[in-house]
């Protein structure tokens, strides 16, 4: 295995009006790790995940993906280069059943043209054939096959964000990003989460993780940076962030009482 | 026949039985319709104009959800090509041309239905890369200048050169000829005489039937899906990989090849073209066939654009006798009752049945205990 880290992002600065958002962001994940990303409310955690999967351009920084630059300019090219990413607030395509929400995520790895579903060409048959075989293989997965035929909308909670996750893996990642998938659920449903997320990796695709229940964090990754103000303020594994007193200030407060201020803006 | 009658899905048998009565029905139409009148078949030629219209109108407002006010400009596209391309009217006021082109132009509607769609294609893209960005009213309110600007181009191009011969429009269009078969004259199939209007009702209903497979095809495909996927959540779309930007141009252009070729049937139908013909209140009509219809549901389109064809020819068999029957007079106009008919059939579809007539059948599965259909007995 090369040396050189799965993603390398640094100096990542945006700004939104008057707002610093992110100052000087930059981190490197090695292969087959599960990364945390965690910080306070507003620390600019799901900015910097806007930023590196292309959905909001940054005023600056340096993008790397397997040794090779990629623009984070157009999130469709971010998707093909290899990152794929959930969503804090779930969106999946509500109308469309899951194993369709699932289908959507092989198009960037397929080719059939408009001509050949006119046509009905052999290689796109097999193609579609194909996308649909994958698409219920990760159902199954990631554990709602059962539901396959059934409208995104109407899964349950804990499923919409399994099947967001399926979607993800459909896009083939390297690097699979996954904005708070743990939120709204119950113990039980974090106890499976974390069993697909360990399996996801055993089976190749590093992740990055932004999660506010730092006992999952803690137990799950095997290094975290931790974001406040737009600013990292500390990276290392789950023990060391755990015992930085720069950590500890940001989510407690600290000595300093200037934070209802800083939060104000 | 899947798509029409879904409970006939896993029979291969009552599928092919369905097609051939369709078929049969489709064949056999006009015959029936001059019992009553010949203007009835020339308004079954129009419906299935009109279903072909609808049908690519359909891609672009019910696949990817990009709601297009200025459809009718892709109609326009296409009768205008074919009109320059086979009439007088170039040769007459370019001499050179002319000097070229000796016994004038003369296209085969094997060039002009590639050509048509092809134009009508490019126009598609035209309109469609700078709207891109816009989404609902916008969009709708920049389209519907689109739609205007090609009308008001049309009007105004006979000067300095005359192109389009202006609000005369362009006469002398030759009809269609397939094979050295001029649709224009009765043809003798089997010892049976057709008249022209029938050879012209055969044709459009076969292109009606071609747009259908097409529109079929082009839904269930990875396409069809991008679009859908567009429809409900741009930006995670994006973030899939979807490059958003060229699947909307697809869906201009491939919306717009429909109405290029329909422009193209329709002008050597008529055998006379002018900007009058595609007016915004066109555009509108269309855009009624499809929401009255079903958005996105292809049953739907067809039977809101046949049901909103046919009820101009309807209202004028009925309107006048019904009228002298209750008033003994002419109270309300034909032509003003359609308008008011069109109004209300809207309002009342959008108060009781605002998916449209035949809209799509629940897409998927409901899981049970879920907020939105809760009386739900229907799982499984």
């Amino acid at each position: 295995m090369s040396t050189t880290p799965l993603l390398r992002v640094a100096g990542v600065n945006k700004r939104f009006g008057g707002l610093q958002a992110l100052s000087d962001v930059g981190i490197e994940i090695e292969r087959g790790q599960i990364y945390g990303l965690i910080g306070p409310n507003g620390a600019g955690k799901t900015t910097f995940f806007n930023v590196i999967t292309g959905l909001y351009s940054p005023d600056s920084g340096s993008f790397e993906l397997d040794g090779k630059p990629y623009s984070p300019s157009e999130p469709h090219r971010v998707a093909a280069a290899g990152i794929a990413r959930t969503f804090q607030n779930i969106r999946l395509f509500p109308e469309m059943t899951a194993l369709e929400n699932v289908m959507v995520g092989r198009h960037v790895r397929t080719h059939s043209t408009a001509l050949g579903a006119v046509l009905r060409t052999r290689a796109t048959r097999r193609e579609e054939e194909a996308i649909r075989q994958r698409a219920a293989d990760l159902l199954a997965y990631v554990g709602v096959a059962k539901y396959a035929d059934f409208q995104a909308r109407t899964l349950a909670y804990g499923d919409q964000r399994r099947l967001e996750i399926a979607r993800a893996l459909a896009t083939d990642p390297k690097l699979l990003a996954l904005d708070e998938p743990a939120a709204g659920m119950n113990a039980t449903e974090k106890l499976a989460l974390r069993g697909l997320l360990e399996n996801i990796r055993k089976d190749g695709v590093t992740i990055l993780l932004i999660e506010h229940d730092v006992k999952l964090v803690m137990g799950l990754t095997d290094r975290v940076t931790v974001l406040d103000y737009g600013k990292v303020i500390a990276a290392g594994s789950p023990y060391e962030v755990q015992r930085d007193p720069a950590v500890i200030e940001a989510y407690l407060g600290g000595a300093h009482q200037n934070v209802a201020t800083k939060d104000a803006a | 026949m899947r798509l029409f009658f879904p409970q006939w899905r896993h029979s291969k048998a009552a599928a092919i039985v369905a097609t051939f009565v369709v078929g049969a029905c489709l064949v056999l139409l006009p015959f029936v319709a001059s019992e009553i009148g010949n203007a009835w078949v020339r308004a079954l030629a129009f419906a299935a104009l009109y279903v072909m219209l609808a049908l690519g109108l359909n891609i672009v407002v019910g696949f990817a959800g990009l709601l297009d006010l200025g459809y009718i400009a892709f109609y326009a596209v296409g009768a205008y090509m074919y009109a320059l391309l086979a009439s007088p009217h170039l040769t007459n006021n370019f001499p050179a041309l002319a000097a070229a082109f000796p016994d004038g132009f003369h296209s085969s509607i094997w060039l002009v239905i590639p050509l048509g769609a092809a134009l009508a294609a490019f126009f598609g893209v035209v309109l469609g890369a700078p709207v891109l960005k816009l989404r609902g009213d916008y969009l709708a309110i920049v389209t519907l200048g689109f739609g205007e600007i090609i009308r008001i181009f049309l009007l105004n191009l006979n000067q300095p050169v005359n192109l389009t011969n202006g609000p005369q429009g362009i006469t002398l269009i030759d009809p269609v000829s397939i094979l050295g078969v001029s649709l224009a004259r009765p043809a003798n199939f089997f010892g049976i005489s057709l008249p022209s209007v029938y050879l012209y009702y055969y044709l459009f209903v076969l292109l009606a039937v071609v747009s259908v497979v097409i529109s079929i095809r082009l839904q269930e495909s990875r396409l069809g899906r991008a679009w859908m996927a567009i429809r409900e959540d741009e930006v995670a779309a994006k973030a899939m990989g979807i490059n958003t930007r060229n699947v909307k141009l697809l869906a201009f252009a491939l919306g717009a090849t429909f109405g290029g070729v329909a422009g193209a049937m329709f002008s050597a139908f008529q055998g006379f073209i002018s900007p009058e013909s595609f007016t915004l209140h066109e555009s509108i009509i269309v855009l009624a066939m499809v929401v009255l219809g079903g958005i996105g549901h292809i049953p739907g389109v067809i039977l809101g654009a046949v049901m909103l064809a046919m009820l101009p020819e309807f209202l004028r068999a009925t309107a006048v006798p019904v009228q002298r029957a209750l008033f003994g007079e002419v109270v309300v106009d034909a032509e003003v009752l359609r308008m008011m008919l069109y109004g209300l059939a809207m309002v009342l579809v959008m108060l009781y049945r605002p998916k449209g007539l035949w809209p799509a059948p629940e897409h998927g599965k409901q899981r049970p205990g879920t907020a939105e259909n809760a009386p739900s007995a229907s799982i499984v």
